[in-house]
This record gives structure tokens, C-alpha cells and sequence, in this order.
């Protein structure tokens, strides 16, 4: 479907727009030129709604697991349709309301934080594999990419932080700062771990060393780094148990406290949009990314060969995105020098154990996973 | 072409950001002014098909060392007054330094490169050459010890660095997550079965 | 020592966290509880303290009798009455204001009416666009005693029993 839509768009709108506007000479770079563009705008726009919905689907979900039904008003032309408006009235909302810069705080930086914060995570999608062939930028160190780019989410927070003059602010931001640094370093090692396993920072390579069946997969032989990469996951994106950056009931809103309407939502669009990155990333380099559970299943396996590959990357992805809602409905927050404890005591002696093994398991070539 | 455009313009940057970090007077400006000379640099080391460095250097530098120094810079409240004073006094011997230093790395650098006909010109290499596993074969085989030697004095900095931070003090009340962590609820409650003084209730009020 | 490593054991495997998964897994799928308010209402007591309202005898002579005791008990000084004698010689209120804006509806001027005069109705959606909207006056209270006389009456019957 989706390459259809592309090839007709390139064939008959971008060829005629270049041969016409362009001299020869200039006509092939610029029709890649367009074409990325096509395609960076064909994985961001799904992205960025993906994220509107997904604050609704938060919404939802919490408020099913605390009895209620959550949003269900706002719909389209008349039809309340369960609420499925909810997103879009509340960027409508956050898009018309006024900024507000402090008085003494630093206006530039204060308006470079959230774009600071949003732009690592979008620009992480570039390597991210859809499917065996649909990959924007097929790179060898796509996971070093990754990894350094989700480490810069940190700034925007850091910034709004000490832009906005305020003790809340500032307060949530030197917490912000503290945790992603521990956490990264877990991260990193869990990220090492798949490295090892798979020998390639290629992340289709990664995935394409996974093949066989749902026990060829790198969660069994990766189990510890698996959960480890997820939970750093989950303190990297600040989110509930880890949300002391924020911590409603302890310092407001932590880093955001002085920002409204758009700067606010591209603060929050940040939050969910790393919250995508990291299950997708999960999905890929521990589940098989968009590999069929089915395979190697006798009849299943033909039962599903219709379901395209893609379909079974974003089932995975909603997954772990679901879980990231239902952690936060279940665990109440960490106090920080437990979080601190778990970063540095806790997960990073784990990662580099379990580095050593995963390093036997390759060199002696224990199958199935390593033959 | 693009690529000129790009080398110069991240050269540029680098080089007005890298000034601007001893112009600017704020210290957090300074801070993040490096922050953008290290994304400059990391960009340049992209277009010389360094990639496994110019990503490192984002990782390492930027996403964690930076974050730190940020930190720490955030939190002190430096007077701005007493740090320019004596700025006239300590000219001369700040200017003699400078040339000095910067005579050195002339010396260095251009009796090999600038002064050389030939420039080392990039081979465009395929997309499947990785440079991760050359620098990895070379560290492993040919630099081993010196690898080595370095990752052991790494070592010792972090043992020295942690035990010289680490004065234990008899008045510290600071609290143990790790006990806490721990407790479970049997060792802090205990459910007591009593039997009820049957006079109080058989007592008419 | 056993229980150190079966500790150790069960927080490696976060058995805890999952035990607190099940559990919110279960309320997911649960009945929700949720009130769909305008449409939808939660039963009310006959007991409810909503807007006041000052209730006649049958005879349509207004029960009020100016004894002030709802004036003096109310903790939040709401309520303002002045008195003169009517031209029958009865004692009758001139001026019975209930601020609402003060008011908070603890119904002690109920509880303290020797002519159950003074009442709260079970009257909750109500708003004021000024301020001088929520100062009801005598003749708005008395208006509003009307309109509900047959629910309160009913809701006072139903309450004997317990007095």
C-alpha cells in the first residue's frame, strides 16, 4: 500500500516538479532530496499522531484501571465516538493559548528547551527499521545513533529547567540530570549486551539475527538486560516510577512548572514521543522487531503469512507502549536515593554479569540463538 | 559540493562557538556554546566517514560529561566582579601563554600537514565498510597493551577519585536505602493476639 | 540466611511489581463506576443539603417567625434577618438574606428551626452569573420553598421517623 503511495508521489508529482524547475545537472540530487523528504515526512506524521493518540489511550487506560471510563465526550460532528476528539480539541487548545516567558528568565533558551527536547527523539526514527527494506537511513551504527541521541533528551530538560528562574523548575532539572546520567550507563551496557549478541550497531542486522521462532528471539538469552533496558527505558522518559524530574505532588511540575500552551505540548509530545521510541526500540532489539511470532509454528505460519511484517513490529511496539501506561496506573513513585541506589548499585553490576555471560553463550556458539 | 557547503559551514560554527566559549561571560552560555563545539566537531568527523567517533563523541562528551559539568556550573553562584578581577594584572602573562601554546601546535601540525602538497584525500568507501570494526580490530590487535595500560590508569582514577570522596564520618546520619529497601513488613509489624479484659465489658455504664 | 536469598530471589524477579500488575490488570477488565453526570444522576438522600429555601404553613402564612436562632447558630454568619411586628401584632421577618457565597451547608439553621421554616432543599445545580446572585433574599427563598413544597414535605414525612 505504503509503496504505492510512494512510488506514484515520486513518479508524478516530484519528477515533473525537479525536470521542470531544475537544470539538468542539479534534477537527480534534488529528486533524493524530495524523496527523503517524502519519507521522513511519511514516518513523522504517523509519529507525531501516534503521540496524540497515545495521550489519549493514557488517559483511557488509567482511568479503566482506576474504575473510571476516562475521556468519552469530545468526538466528531456530533458523535462523541468514545472521546476519539480528545486529542485533537486539546492541541487546538495548548495551540491557541499564550506563552508565557517568566520575567528573568533566559527568553532564548527558555524557548530552545522544548525544541531541544523534541527534536532527538523524532530524529532517532531515521534508523529505525520498519520492515526488512523500509529503513530511512540504513547505517552501521545505527544503535550507537540511538543510544547517543536518546542521551540528548537530557538538555531540553536541563535548560527549561535553569531558563526558567524558578526553584521548581530547577530543582526538577538537577534531579532530571542526575537520573538520566545513571540510567544511561545501564542502558548503554544493556544496548552492549544486544551488540554481542547480534555483532552488528546495525539495527536490521539485529533484528535479521533473531530469526527462527519466538525462542530464537533475544529475550531469553538477553532476559536481565531485556528487563533492564526496559525499566532504563522507563527512567530515561521520566515516567512514573521515575517521574521525580516532574513529581506533581513534590515540586509542581518540575522542569515545565513556567511553560504553557505549545511549549508545554512540545514538552509533552516529547515525553510520549521518547516513550514510543524506546518500546519500539525494545521490540526491535529483544522481540524480533517486525520478524512473525508464528514463525516456525507448523500451520500458524502459513495461517499468518498474509500479515505484512510491519503489522507485527507495531503490534509489538503498542505493547510495550500499553505497558508503559500500566506501569504508571500500578507503581507509586520512587524516592530518589532508591532510584539512584537501583541505577548504580543495582542495575549497572547486573549488566556487566550478564555482559560476561552472553559473551560465553557467543563464543561457545550455544544455539539455538548463536550458531 | 554539498559536502563543502557543509564542512564549512559546521566549521563555521565550530569555531564561533568555540570562541564564543571564552567571550561569553555567563558560565552556563559557555557551558552550552561547548556543548554546540562538540556537535560541530562530532558533524565534521561525520563528513571525514568517522562515524563510530563522531557518535562516541556525542555519547560520551555531550549526552554525559557536559550534562555533568552543566551540573555542577548550574549550581555555583559565581560573582561574576571577582572573577574579572586582576583581568590586567594576569594579561601579560595570559597573552605570553597563549602565543606560546599556539606556536606549539603550529609547529606540531603544520610541518606534517599544512606544509604538504598532497592533502589526504577521503576515499569514498562503501556503506557496508564499518568503522567500528576497524578501530576495534586495530585496538584489540595492534594497540592492545597501550589499550590496556590505558583502560588500568582509568581504573586506578576512579578507585582514587571514589575513595578520596568517600570520608566516612562517625556523625553521618545519612539513611541506608539499601536496609530499606530490604524491610519487609514481618520485621517491623507484629500482629499481638490479645484477650479482651472481660471486666470493662461486663461494666454497666 | 534462607530468607536472605529467597528475598534476593524474588526482587531479582520482581515478583512483587508483578504481583502489583495483576492486580491493576484485574481492574482494567473490571465494571467501571463512572456516572455520566448531566444524563445520568447518583440517588440522593432525603436527608440532602442543597439550596435553602423558606417553607408556609398550608394556610400559605409563612412559617418564620424571626427567633434568630438560625442567625445565631450559623457557624459561617450567612444568614442576616432583621424583624418587625406585623399589623396583626405577629412577630414577622422583614429581611432574611442567606449568603451563599458564605454559606457551607452544614444545615444547622435546619436543625435549630422551632418551625421548621427554614430548609434545604434537594436543589444542587444552581449557579449565579454576578455575585449578587448567590444573596438570596426573602422573597427568593420564599419563591424557591414553593416551587419544592411537595418534595420537602415528602422528604420531612420520610425523616419523622428518625427525629
Amino acid at each position: 500500500m505504503l509503496e504505492i503511495v510512494y512510488q506514484f508521489i515520486s513518479q508524478n508529482v516530484l519528477l515533473p516538479i525537479t525536470t521542470i524547475l531544475l537544470p539538468v545537472d542539479y534534477q537527480a540530487q534534488a529528486l533524493t532530496v524530495l524523496q527523503t523528504v517524502i519519507k521522513i515526512f511519511s514516518i513523522l506524521v504517523p509519529v507525531l499522531i501516534t503521540v496524540a493518540y497515545f495521550t489519549y489511550a493514557e488517559r483511557k487506560v488509567i482511568g479503566f484501571i482506576q474504575g473510571r471510563i476516562g475521556p468519552n465526550r469530545v468526538g466528531f460532528f456530533g458523535f462523541s465516538l468514545w472521546g476519539l476528539g480528545q486529542p485533537i480539541a486539546d492541541a487546538v487548545k495548548l495551540l491557541v493559548k499564550e506563552i508565557i516567558v517568566p520575567t528573568g528568565s533566559n527568553r532564548s533558551l527558555f524557548i530552545m528547551a522544548p525544541i531541544l527536547s523534541l527534536a532527538p527523539s523524532l530524529a532517532a526514527w531515521a534508523v529505525i527499521p520498519f520492515d526488512d527494506t523500509k529503513v530511512l537511513a540504513n547505517i552501521n551504527a545505527g544503535l550507537l545513533y540511538v543510544l547517543a541521541l536518546t542521551s540528548l533528551a537530557v538538555y531540553g530538560v536541563i535548560i527549561a529547567g535553569w531558563a526558567s528562574n524558578s526553584k521548581y523548575a530547577f530543582l526538577g532539572a538537577m534531579r532530571s540530570a542526575a537520573q538520566i546520567v545513571a540510567y544511561e550507563i545501564a542502558m548503554g551496557f544493556a544496548l552492549v549486551g544486544v551488540l554481542v549478541a547480534a555483532g552488528s550497531l546495525n539495527l536490521g542486522d539485529i533484528v535479521n539475527s533473531q530469526v527462527g521462532s519466538v525462542f530464537h528471539w533475544f529475550w531469553i538469552p538477553l532476559f536481565p538486560l531485556f528487563i533492564i533496558y526496559f525499566i532504563s527505558g522507563l527512567a530515561e522518559t521520566n515516567r512514573a516510577p521515575f517521574d521525580v524530574a516532574e513529581g506533581e505532588s513534590e515540586i509542581v511540575a518540575g522542569f515545565h512548572v513556567e511553560y504553557g500552551g505549545m511549549a508545554f505540548s512540545v514538552f509533552f509530545m516529547a515525553e510520549y514521543a521518547n516513550m514510543i521510541l524506546i518500546s519500539v526500540l525494545s521490540a526491535i532489539m529483544f522481540c524480533g522487531g517486525w520478524l512473525s511470532p508464528f514463525q516456525g509454528v507448523p500451520i500458524f505460519e502459513e495461517l499468518f503469512n498474509w500479515v505484512p511484517p510491519m503489522f507485527w513490529l507495531l503490534a509489538k511496539t503498542s505493547f510495550f507502549m500499553f505497558l508503559f501506561l500500566w506501569f504508571r496506573a500500578t507503581f507509586p513513585r520512587y524516592r530518589y536515593d532508591q532510584i539512584m541506589r537501583l541505577g548504580w548499585k543495582v542495575f549497572i553490576p547486573i549488566t556487566i554479569v550478564w555482559l560476561v555471560v552472553v559473551s560465553a553463550l557467543v563464543v561457545t556458539n550455544t544455539s539455538p540463538w548463536f550458531n | 559540493m554539498i559536502e563543502q557547503i557543509v564542512f564549512y559551514f559546521f566549521g563555521g560554527v565550530l569555531l564561533l562557538s568555540a570562541s564564543m566559549v571564552v567571550i561569553m561571560r555567563n558560565p552556563i552560555h559557555s557551558a552550552l556554546l561547548l556543548v554546540l563545539s562538540f556537535f560541530a566537531s562530532a558533524a565534521i568527523w561525520l563528513l571525514l566517514q568517522a562515524e563510530f567517533l563522531a557518535i562516541t563523541l556525542v555519547l560520551v562528551y555531550v549526552g554525559a560529561v557536559m550534562v555533568l559539568f552543566l551540573f555542577v556550573v548550574m549550581m555555583l553562584d559565581i560573582n561574576l566582579v571577582t572573577v574579572r578581577e586582576g583581568f590586567t594584572r594576569f594579561l601579560p602573562v595570559g597573552i605570553t601563554v597563549a602565543v606560546l601554546m599556539v606556536a606549539a601546535m603550529g609547529l606540531v601540525v603544520s610541518s606534517d600537514y599544512f606544509m604538504s602538497d598532497t592533502y589526504m584525500v577521503i576515499k569514498s568507501i562503501g556503506p557496508d565498510y564499518s568503522n567500528t570494526k576497524e578501530l576495534g580490530l586495530i585496538l584489540y590487535t595492534q594497540y592492545l597493551y597501550q589499550f590496556e595500560i590505558a583502560g588500568a590508569i582509568l581504573l586506578v582514577a576512579i578507585i582514587a577519585a571514589i575513595s578520596l570522596s568517600m570520608s566516612k564520618s562517625k556523625v553521618n546520619k545519612s539513611i541506608s536505602s539499601e536496609e530499606q529497601v530490604i524491610v519487609k513488613k514481618t520485621d517491623r509489624l507484629r500482629v499481638i493476639e490479645m484477650k479482651a479484659e472481660s471486666n470493662i465489658q461486663s461494666k454497666k455504664i | 540466611m534462607i530468607d536472605n536469598i529467597k528475598n534476593y530471589v524474588t526482587s531479582l524477579f520482581l515478583w512483587e511489581l508483578l504481583k502489583g500488575l495483576r492486580l491493576t490488570g484485574k481492574y482494567l477488565f473490571k465494571r467501571k463506576i463512572t456516572v455520566q453526570y448531566p444524563e445520568e444522576k447518583t440517588p440522593q438522600s432525603h436527608r440532602f443539603r442543597g439550596l435553602h429555601a423558606l417553607r408556609r404553613y398550608p394556610n400559605g402564612e409563612e412559617r418564620c417567625i424571626a427567633c434568630k436562632l438560625c442567625e445565631a447558630v450559623c457557624p459561617a454568619v450567612a444568614i442576616t434577618i432583621e424583624s418587625e411586628a406585623r399589623a396583626d401584632g405577629s412577630r414577622r421577618t422583614t429581611k432574611y438574606d442567606i449568603d451563599l457565597t458564605k454559606c457551607i451547608f452544614c444545615g444547622f439553621c435546619e436543625e435549630s428551626c422551632p418551625v421548621d421554616s427554614i430548609v434545604e432543599t434537594r436543589i444542587f445545580e444552581y449557579h449565579g452569573e454576578k455575585r449578587g446572585d448567590l444573596l438570596m433574599t426573602k422573597q427568593r427563598l420564599l419563591e424557591i420553598g414553593d416551587l419544592v413544597e411537595k418534595q420537602l414535605a415528602e422528604d420531612r414525612t420520610k425523616d419523622a421517623l428518625y427525629r
